[in-house]
């Protein structure tokens, strides 16, 4: 006892077992921004996982982030749920950006309906992707979410405010817009990955 | 000709018990004159008990302390009768009704079900889940597959041939002959079927008549067997009663669960779907509450309409404690099942689009999910419509469209921000009254949000905010 080891030769006396991260799968689910898919550690939006995005206010480029995806999501004839957003989708808006809106259902629900229609149509498995803006969230809500997201092989969106990155969550990505100086985007956590240090620059442009 | 004979033992007992959660206590059924009650029907725990049918009911009080009695009622069983006649004419198109018991053709179901075997247990587990005890048996003629579904279940006789040898050992209080003949054969020392048939034809016609010769025939199957075919209804109703009070619509849901799933055997039966029911609540005084349950589109999968009632029931505040519930389905158009992809590798518990819907429709409202499409009119505020007989656009909008509409603008507040574009003119709605005339300009806001905003035209100042390109 006190005797004083140096780690260098237990690990080589190989007596302490080396950890090593799982293998990230490397998924099909490509954000459609280059720059971020570069930095994320499934190449893309984790699959089957829940993907929380924080906001320093409404409209500062959420969809854009997301739009791209939705595009090819319902291009492939695949069911998108889009529940209780903040305003009305603009349907010229969102067909300028390639979404087919007949693929698009948009639920109108309740505060405290919103975390329960999310894990319906996660749990359902026959929606491609949920968005969801749950006004009040807890750590036990979202990991239902998280777990309805997988069992149900659905991607989850959950827009929530910038306030609640101090908190932990059970998201397996989350990600931090910010609008000032330049729109960028902020890795807090990623599932299988460090997350990078510096913030992804996204191309700016409001169209 | 197959003919399969599904036999109920305990029709009029099933059919209280299956409206009753289940559980252990003994349950007795009474019929008779108010003096002289008797027993008419009684559950396993009661039976257990030494309760039996055709006991005075003060002879079954004295054995047993305590057990629910229920009033038998005739009709109440001929409804059931007829309900698993509608869910039998699913497998075949010709289905009879005998006393206790349904009787199909099932020759050519065999062709589309397969064998007798599987077919069979197609038939227990439908029974099964309906809550029917049941007894089955094939033969030739339907007669005969009811006499043998008497004497023991699961049996299936296969040729007219091997029919007699099936037949011959059935003693004749079993073999559901003509009363006279069941009481007169014995006394003369015939105990079972196969002396019967050794009896010359003529003595047994001089001293039984017509009617027992026939009936041997149409056993054997020298003679066919009239039999009026059921037809199923044109409209569901089917109506659960208790004998205590419900006041929580928590208690309501395992009635329902039975009440929906006699809906879907019935549909499934006629090969219809129902896109609309009511449901009628029953009060001891008042009008009934009327609960109306509506689809997207027509449906007949248990769990689904189980799901939407379901939903739609535990929205209601129940205002009266509830004796009845009666679930009455007129409309009941074509069914079209869904197409599926046949490499289709969702999870086992996957819940299709459609049934989703209507369990979200269920409880978050009938306008809570919609779909919005684009429509001719440039006004922002009529250009998308959730109103399907609204006229579609065709040609895509070129102009700058924001992703975020506000549902009425609002001011920009704020410092003055920065406009990148604009302006454009919007100006119209002479035909409807809803004129505007607006300038609208895209402005970046000092917490770099990109704004689609307006003004009066010439101005650029007083910024009404209408959406946000998010």
């Amino acid at each position: 006892m006190g005797q004083v080891l140096a780690l260098d030769s237990l690990l080589h006396s190989r007596q302490v077992w080396h950890g090593r991260a799982a293998p990230v799968p490397s998924g099909s689910q490509p954000t459609g921004w280059a720059a971020l898919d570069a930095v994320l550690p499934a190449g893309g939006w984790p699959e089957h996982a829940m993907t929380e995005i924080l906001l320093p206010a409404d409209g500062v480029g959420e969809l854009q982030l997301v739009l791209p995806t939705l595009a090819r999501l319902t291009r492939e004839d695949r069911p998108v749920v889009v529940i209780s957003p903040p305003y009305v989708p603009y349907v010229a808006g969102w067909e300028a950006r390639g979404v087919v809106m007949s693929r698009v259902d948009i639920v109108q629900a309740d505060e405290r309906d919103v975390l329960w229609a999310a894990e319906q149509c996660l749990r359902s498995a026959s929606c491609a992707a949920v968005l969801a803006w749950p006004a009040h969230a807890d750590d036990r809500s979202l990991r239902r979410l998280q777990v309805a997201a997988d069992t149900g092989k659905a991607l989850s969106f959950v827009f929530r405010d910038r306030r609640h990155a101090v908190q932990a969550s059970p998201a397996a990505l989350r990600l931090e817009l910010e609008s000032t100086p330049a729109w960028q985007v902020r890795v807090r956590k990623c599932r299988g990955g460090n997350p990078p240090v510096s913030a992804v620059p996204l191309a700016s442009g409001w169209s | 000709m197959s003919w399969a004979c599904v036999l109920l033992p305990q029709l009029a007992l099933d059919g209280v018990l299956r409206r009753r959660p289940p559980s252990d206590e003994p349950l007795v059924l009474v019929s008779g004159p108010a003096q002289a009650r008797i027993v008419h029907a009684a559950n396993a725990p009661a039976r257990a008990a030494g309760i039996y049918r055709g006991q005075k009911l003060v002879a079954a009080q004295a054995l047993l302390q305590q057990f629910t009695m229920i009033e038998h009622d005739a009709e109440d069983e001929g409804r059931w009768h007829r309900l698993l006649a509608a869910w039998a004419y699913r497998y075949s198109g010709e289905v009879g009704l005998y006393a206790h018991a349904v009787v199909l053709e099932v020759s050519r179901s065999l062709n589309l079900f397969g064998p007798w075997s599987r077919f069979e247990s197609l038939l227990r587990n439908d029974l099964q889940e309906l809550g029917f005890r049941h007894r089955v048996a094939l033969a030739p003629t339907p007669h005969a597959a009811y006499v043998l579904a008497g004497m023991q279940d699961g049996i299936a006789v296969m040729s007219p041939e091997a029919l007699r040898d099936a037949l011959a050992p059935v003693p004749i209080a079993r073999a559901r002959l003509p009363d006279d003949a069941t009481q007169g054969l014995p006394s003369m020392g015939i105990r079972t079927l196969g002396q019967v048939f050794k009896l010359p034809r003529a003595g047994l016609q001089r001293r039984f008549g017509e009617n027992l010769v026939a009936q041997l025939d149409r056993l054997t199957g020298d003679e066919p067997t009239p039999m009026d075919s059921y037809r199923p209804p044109d409209a569901f109703e089917q109506r659960m009663e208790w004998t205590h009070e419900i006041e929580h619509v928590e208690a309501l849901v395992f009635p329902l669960r039975r009440l929906t799933g006699d809906l879907a055997a019935y549909l499934a039966g006629r090969d219809g779907g129902v896109q609309r029911f009511e449901l009628e609540l029953e009060h001891r005084s008042g009008p009934p509450t009327h609960v109306t349950v509506g689809m997207l589109a027509a449906a007949r999968d248990a769990a689904l309409l189980f799901d939407c009632a379901r939903g739609r029931l535990e929205r209601l505040a129940l205002h009266q404690p509830v004796m009845a519930m009666r679930l009455v389905a007129r409309e009941l158009p074509p069914f079209v099942p869904a197409g599926r992809d046949l490499f289709d590798a969702r999870p086992v518990h996957a819940v299709p689009l459609e049934q989703l819907r209507e369990r979200l429709r269920a409880r978050l409202g009938e306008e809570a999910i919609r779909q919005l499409h684009r429509t001719v009119d440039p006004r922002p505020e009529k250009a998308q419509s959730d109103v399907t007989h609204v006229k579609a656009a065709t040609s895509p909008e070129t102009l700058p469209r924001p992703t975020w509409l506000l549902e009425s603008p609002c001011p920009l507040r704020g410092p003055a921000p920065e406009v990148i574009a604009g302006p454009e003119r919007i100006e119209t709605g002479w035909w409807d009254g809803g004129d505007i005339r607006r300038d609208y300009y895209v402005v970046r806001t000092s917490q770099g949000q990109c704004a689609w905003v307006f003004c009066a035209p010439g101005e650029q100042g007083g910024w009404m905010l209408h959406g946000w390109f998010a």
